[in-house]
């Protein structure tokens, strides 16, 4: 009696059990693909990141950034992939990009390459490298991360040094817009003043930036220009990214009808199987 | 299969639909294939005008400009080669250059002289036979070709001739006049080939 | 099949002499009839039985789309990441077909793998179906070897490293290793050489190869019928006056109606991630390889594609050096072997019962958990080793092996059902 409740009780559970798993195991992956930012970014690092609070569709933003970029990375930095009349997609025209972000460079369609010569560029301070596709190997989050990570460092080459990026052989750019830090170490104490340790007996400390001298810009005002400027690298690793969810949505949209009539059409052929 | 009238034109209507918009699906879907074999961004670049800067080019003499991988001549003719213009013009096959105009020959150059200034002539300098490159005979002489020659470009390939205003003469193997390029005077001193004065 | 008398075509309206005339001098209607609307197929294929025609589909989209790359892609080691980035910003629509592309291999392998398992899950490798297998599994090294050539071309960090270490797995082979290794590459590391090869490779030599196997493959299939969910033969009940199988439905329209529907449904989820997700997280396109190639630096931490990740584990868990041989060789040894063994499958299984639905509990057991090891195994192989994981790897490999190596004696001792007569509905 029982066993034949078991067995008819196992068969139901397994069946059901098969009917929902099956599916949750192939849906599972595909919507955590889109959902969970995973696998390996180019920066390795454990970093804890912030999110940038970017939008690509801002043009406003992404004009400020592009002349941003122009004026502060361009001099050491290439972006060899991305041509200058491409930036009439965000909203710019052909004069205004020749008027206001065209230093190297005579015709419109050429590339955004720096004046000196890549053997220059790696005699002189190292291989900075072309960040035309800097966003999609390091991620927005990490570039975010990075421009507000700067501090001074009298221990190394440049004087400056990186939470984001310990050792980076780039100096603050931006210094004069977000004015000098320091690092500070606090050791953390509970609330009895005691010394707290972490799990390997070491002194655990806080790291905060201490502001030494005031920038030109306020935090938020720095923030901004950092924003954009991210805003601006991201658009630029991948201009057609706008176009693409727009063409998107039809696409999915169209592609639903599609389902639905072949489905329609499935079934009604069926309908003489039996 | 079924017998049933209903059932065969539901059928039959779900089929069409389904087709139809399969149909416009096949369609769609070809529509970035095809479009990817147009001239990308970069070979529009490439394609792009050119500047050329005449203020060193001296009456009587000739530079070459390169634009969409073609040579492009400009002359600055002095007086005498404007009147051997004058004297071709029985020798020429096309001289109003009536042929192919929208091909050949743009608006500002349906005149005497074949260009926006009658002391500058723009052509590109491929022959119309079998796309040689003429050479340049600009002095008139006797020739071996023409004893009473003139002046204007000798093509070595099969011996098509044409004037200072780039026109071909008679009976010659190449068909048509010299192509002028679209082209405008940003200044007196910069032309751009490869576009039209802006309306 | 040229035996039988020819009659005109009859039903096709205008088209019905064009037609007719081209009947007389090539097996249309033969072809038509065998292969489409009298080729009987059984009536209840579910859910699983849609990716055999999905992956044909993938084949063919990569095929479309590979010719339009190739058409603007520069196969020189100077030339080739930057001629990508072409195709995505300068060429009109690129970046669509690079997506569609990249998306492709993804969805081949994630088709690819769901047919095989529902062989696995169906006995579908069974006598007379050996060699439809056999076909099959040659099918599956084509393509792992498509997926290795096509992943250099793109010449990013990636890229480069995957070949490095791929390559150099044959110089671990004893003796002729180092050599074979040389003249894989044609050079002393991956190189321009390398790369204008595996080009060659990619776009001409396997493809070619992939479609006859592929032609081979439905052939060995409509010579014997394709097997059901329920493993019975639908060729034992035949109508006695016509002769066509009383479960047996013809494939057209049937089954061509079924698949346009399955097609319509992939290619939703397709475009979904095209459009909005073309990287899937870096596990599509990898993220280090939007850094061009640079041959002095390698990236701390090198994993292959997704769809590799199951046997690269496999080759790392080895760790120990038995007799005389490094364990870097069994780790080769070990990876190959587990893309091999699949071959023997026809032989290892002596179940009296097909099908899953008709066999007893240890089967159902044991495919379960090879299916849970292959995730493990395969998620693993993304991570960097530790000693933790490292154990867990061998501790799958073992169980993945001993799936196979078991099957004879637990596949005889399971208890099954008998094999019913008719389908289930």
């Amino acid at each position: 009696m029982m066993n034949r409740f078991l067995r008819v009780f196992g068969r139901a559970v397994a069946g059901l059990a098969a009917r929902i798993a099956v599916p949750i195991v192939l849906v599972v992956p595909l919507l955590a693909g889109l959902v969970v930012p995973s696998a390996i970014w180019a920066s390795e690092a454990d970093i804890k990141l912030e999110a940038a609070p970017i939008d690509v569709r801002d043009a406003v933003s992404l004009q400020s950034g592009a002349r941003t970029f122009v004026n502060y990375c361009l001099n050491c930095h290439s972006a060899s992939l991305m041509r200058y009349n491409r930036l009439r997609d965000i909203g710019l025209t052909e004069q205004q990009i020749k008027d206001n972000l065209m230093f190297t460079a005579d015709k419109i369609g050429e590339m955004m390459t720096i004046a000196m010569t890549r053997k220059d560029a790696s005699d002189w301070f190292g291989p900075a490298p072309d960040l035309s596709l800097i966003a999609r190997s390091r991620g927005a989050d990490w570039l975010w991360s990075y421009f507000r990570g700067f501090y001074r460092d009298p221990s190394s080459a440049t004087g400056w040094n990186n939470t984001v990026f310990q050792g980076v052989g780039m100096p603050h750019v931006l210094w004069q817009l977000q004015g000098d830090r320091v690092l500070k170490h606090e050791v953390v104490k509970d609330s009895t003043g005691r010394e707290v340790k972490d799990g390997h007996g070491n002194i655990m400390k806080t790291v905060k930036f201490e502001s030494v001298t005031p920038g030109a810009l306020s935090p938020v005002e720095y923030d901004t220009v950092v924003r954009d400027l991210v805003n601006f690298m991201t658009w630029m690793a991948e201009p057609n990214q706008v176009l693409r969810k727009q063409v998107g949505i039809w696409v999915i949209f169209f592609l639903a009808i599609l389902v639905a009539l072949s489905y329609a059409l499935y079934k009604e052929f069926w309908k003489d199987v039996h | 299969m079924s017998d049933k009238p209903e059932f065969n034109q539901a059928r039959r209507n779900i089929l069409i639909a389904t087709t139809c918009a399969g149909g416009v699906a096949t369609v769609a879907a070809a529509v970035p294939f095809v479009s990817s074999m147009l001239p990308s961004e970069r070979a529009k670049a490439i394609g792009a005008p050119v500047e050329a800067d005449i203020s060193y080019l001296a009456a009587g003499d000739m530079m070459r400009v390169e634009w969409r991988g073609q040579p492009v001549w400009i002359l600055h003719r002095t007086k005498e080669m404007l009147d051997a213009v004058k004297a071709t013009n029985e020798k020429v096959a096309d001289p109003k250059s009536e042929r192919k105009p929208s091909e050949l020959t743009p608006e500002y150059a349906r005149n005497e002289f074949r260009s926006i200034k009658p002391e500058y002539l723009v052509v590109v300098g491929i022959c119309s036979h079998l796309g040689c490159s003429p050479s340049d005979r600009l002095k008139a002489g006797p020739e071996a070709f023409d004893p009473e020659w003139k002046g204007g470009f000798y093509c070595p390939c099969h011996g098509s001739l044409f004037d200072l205003a780039g026109r071909v003469y008679k009976n010659k193997p190449a068909p048509d006049n010299l192509k002028v390029p679209p082209y405008t005077y940003l200044s007196d001193t910069r032309l751009l080939i490869g576009e039209d004065k802006k309306a | 099949m040229a035996a039988t008398e020819k009659h005109p075509i009859t039903g096709a309206g205008p088209f019905n002499g064009i037609l007719t005339w081209v009947d007389e001098r090539f097996p249309l209607m033969a072809t038509l009839k065998g292969h489409l609307t009298e080729y009987y197929a059984p009536k209840n294929f579910n859910f699983w039985y849609y990716f055999g025609s999905l992956a044909l589909l993938v084949l063919v989209l990569q095929i479309a789309t590979g010719i339009f790359l190739t058409m603007n892609y520069k196969p020189d080691a100077n030339l080739a990441f930057a001629s990508v980035e072409y195709i995505m910003r300068d060429v009109s629509w690129g970046w669509l077909i690079r997506y569609m592309h990249s998306t492709g291999a993804s969805a081949f392998f994630v088709c690819v793998y769901l047919h095989m398992f529902r062989g696995l899950l169906y006995g579908s490798y069974r006598k007379p179906r050996e060699l439809l297998w056999i076909f099959g599994m040659l099918i599956f090294l084509c393509l792992m070897a498509e997926a290795f050539f096509g992943y250099l071309l793109p010449w990013g960090q990636m890229s480069y490293w995957g070949a490095q270490v791929i390559v150099n797995l044959f110089a671990a082979i004893p003796f002729i290793g180092p050599d074979l290794a040389i003249w894989i590459r044609g050079d002393y590391v991956v190189s321009d050489a390398t790369l204008n090869r595996f080009f060659a490779f990619h776009v001409i030599a396997i493809p070619f190869v992939l479609a006859g196997l592929v032609a081979a493959h439905l052939l060995a299939l409509h010579e014997v019928g394709s097997n059901n969910p329920d493993g019975i033969e639908i060729k034992k009940h035949k109508d006695p006056k016509t002769g066509i199988p009383l479960d047996g439905i013809p494939f057209h329209p049937y089954y061509t109606v079924k698949d346009i529907f399955g097609v319509a449904v992939f290619m939703f989820v397709f475009a979904v991630i095209v459009f909005f997700a073309p990287e899937f997280g870096g596990y599509f396109l990898e993220y280090n390889n939007f850094v061009a190639a640079d041959p002095l630096r390698t990236p701390q931490h090198i994993a292959p594609v997704w769809y590799f990740t199951p046997y690269y584990s496999i080759l790392r868990s080895i760790t120990i050096n038995f007799f005389w041989v490094d364990a870097k060789v069994w780790g080769v040894i070990a990876m190959g072997v587990s893309t091999m063994i699949f071959f023997l499958l026809p032989w290892l299984d002596r179940s009296p019962a097909k099908s899953i639905r008709n066999r007893g509990p240890i089967y159902k057991g044991a495919l379960a958990v090879f299916v849970v090891c292959f995730f493990i195994l395969g998620y693993l192989g993304t991570q960097a080793v530790s000693e933790g994981k490292t154990l867990v790897a061998q501790i799958c490999t073992v169980i993945y092996f001993l799936f196979f190596v078991l099957m004879p004696w637990y596949s005889t001792i399971d208890k099954c059902k008998p094999e019913p007569e008719r389908v289930s509905k």
